[in-house]
């Protein structure tokens, strides 16, 4: 890279030297952005806000680094073709069939899904959900709104839906942490199944912390977990 | 529960969404589908590539609706499409048929010479064309969600928007050693409003995405303006006047994602169909540069 002024670069920098000064952590996991297409810088903004170290995921040689990864915001069309494409998407269940924590945010979330409503091409089906693309309508109809949120504590949550996909049904097992509205009708924006967790909106966008916090925490529970697991079979360590 | 719906942080977050992607110029819904195919994370509809309205000449306007009908039908990717600087009533006719960004784009033949598009006004958001930081921001101040450098469309030529990259970010650069008695001088030095100038400085880079546009024929001149500091790129004649656009279009693609990987750069340039021709900006006359155009 010669005379280049990219501020990605200056950025994943700074997150490095920012993991020690931020919420202090054990600096011991390491959190994945997948970077094919979308807003993986902002994703790495957050987890650098909460004191995490982060690696920008584009390879399977970086996705074997990680000890969790976010699939961001994006065009869900888009990053499901590079996800074949590149030879990422089987790697990527893999990992998660073995208990790699993975969150999804708005086209990471319908990627996650088991049911995808009008996606040309295979999404990862991992998640035992119905997910709909665009189904708020065009992106006139994108939106704000405020969250009641009862399962992370504290006050609203803010949440910022962009040409978002709507989750139709789930089955059982996975968990519902944030509806759009106050009552048990109203239709899921945030679930987790596990280790996986889908959010329709895009908190990487806000201040507000509270979901990549929780997410930081099962990638250390994965960590402390693998770890204690290769210890005595060094052989069998997933990495 | 509270909805809100066309705030600045949905019309700006759009663009996020569109980051590190291919945004690809297409005049047929067929074409629509290969840029899909290919990759691309938006398509542009227009009636004609910008290489096909420099050399047909005469007056470009906004499409046919029946043509972005067509296209919004055909992929389920976000769809932009141009309107003529200033002209606020095809911005009206875009809005209703629900195009998810507007380019009040200089490609066009401008409708007002004083005036660009209140884009406040809209729900729809905006993006628009730069030369350097104080056109950016004097955009951002009307209301665009969304900043494109120029470059000059149509010729396959990047010097044009290599000038308009590094104009920006030399500006966003010089700004970060400025104290704030100089802010505002320097703010009308460049004609722009001094609290986009400040918000500018404080985060190091333009406050919305900033793709680069106008000129992009091959992938390393993509991969280029990324290093240069876009955050992805628009391709307006170079897919499709190329010689097997499908080709062209993902190794355009594949070379935005690995724009820091020479292996990948070096191998999707290999063997590629012929490029568009290039035009050299000397040869074009004064009165046909289109960067000119908006102020």
């Amino acid at each position: 890279m010669v005379n280049g002024t990219r501020e990605g670069m200056e950025l994943v920098t700074e997150l490095t030297t920012h993991s020690t000064g931020g919420a202090e952590r054990s600096g011991s996991v390491v959190v994945g952005v997948l970077a094919l297409q979308g807003d993986f810088a902002e994703h790495a903004a957050a987890l650098g806000r909460v004191g995490a170290d982060v690696l920008e995921v584009r390879t399977v040689e970086e996705l074997k680094r990680v000890d969790g990864l976010i699939i961001p915001g994006g065009e869900s069309t888009t990053i499901a073709r590079l996800m074949i494409a590149y030879g990422l998407r089987e790697p990527i269940i893999e990992r998660a069939r073995a208990g790699l924590p993975i969150w999804g945010t708005c086209a990471g979330a319908i990627l996650l899904a088991e049911e995808i409503v009008t996606l040309d091409r295979p999404g990862l089906n991992l998640v035992p959900m119905t997910v709909e693309r665009n189904a708020y309508g065009r992106q006139i109809d994108s939106f704000e709104a405020d969250l009641s949120s009862r399962e992370l504590g504290g006050g609203p949550l803010h949440a910022i839906f962009i040409r978002a996909p709507r989750i139709r049904s789930v089955a059982e097992g996975v968990e519902v942490l944030l509806r759009l509205g106050a009552e048990q009708e109203h239709e899921p924006v945030a679930v987790q199944c596990d280790s996986l967790m889908a959010t329709t909106f895009h908190p990487e966008l806000t201040d507000d912390t509270r979901l990549h916090e929780r997410f930081v925490g099962m990638c250390e529970a994965y960590a402390a977990a693998d770890a204690s697991r290769s210890v005595p079979a060094a052989a069998g360590g997933s990495g | 529960m509270v909805i809100e719906t066309a705030t600045q942080t949905v019309k700006a977050g759009l663009a996020q969404m569109l980051k590190g992607g291919v945004i690809m110029d297409v005049v047929t819904a067929e074409h629509a589908q290969i840029a899909e195919e290919a990759g691309a994370c938006s398509v542009m509809a227009l009636e004609r590539v910008p290489s096909d309205i420099r050399s047909s000449g005469g007056v470009a306007r906004m499409s046919d609706p029946s043509l972005i009908r067509g296209i919004i039908d055909a992929v389920s990717i976000p769809v932009m499409a141009k309107v003529r600087i200033g002209h606020f009533v095809e911005a009206s006719i875009l809005e209703a048929l629900g195009v998810d960004y507007i380019d009040e784009s200089e490609v066009l033949t401008p409708a007002d010479e004083s005036f660009h598009i209140n884009k406040h006004e809209f729900a729809v958001p905006f993006v628009c064309g730069c030369r350097d930081l104080g056109e950016a921001l004097r955009r951002i101040a009307e209301g665009a969600a969304m900043i494109r450098t120029k470059g000059e469309a149509g010729t396959g030529n990047i010097v044009e928007a290599v000038r308009h990259m590094r104009s920006v970010q030399g500006a966003i650069s010089r700004l970060q050693s400025m104290g704030d008695e100089e802010l505002v001088s320097y703010s009308r030095d460049i004609g722009a409003p001094v609290e986009l100038v400040r918000q500018t400085r404080e985060m190091g880079r333009l406050p919305v995405v900033n793709f680069a546009a106008g000129g992009v024929a091959t992938p390393a001149d993509a991969a280029l303006m990324m290093r240069l500091g876009a955050d992805g790129v628009f391709v307006g004649s170079g897919i499709f006047k190329s010689e097997e656009p499908a080709r062209m279009a993902n190794a355009i693609v594949r070379a935005v994602t690995h724009y820091e990987d020479d292996e990948i750069l070096a191998e999707v340039s290999t063997d590629l169909p012929k490029a568009m021709p290039g035009l050299e900006i000397d040869k074009i006359p004064e009165s046909e540069i289109l960067a000119k155009r908006g102020w």
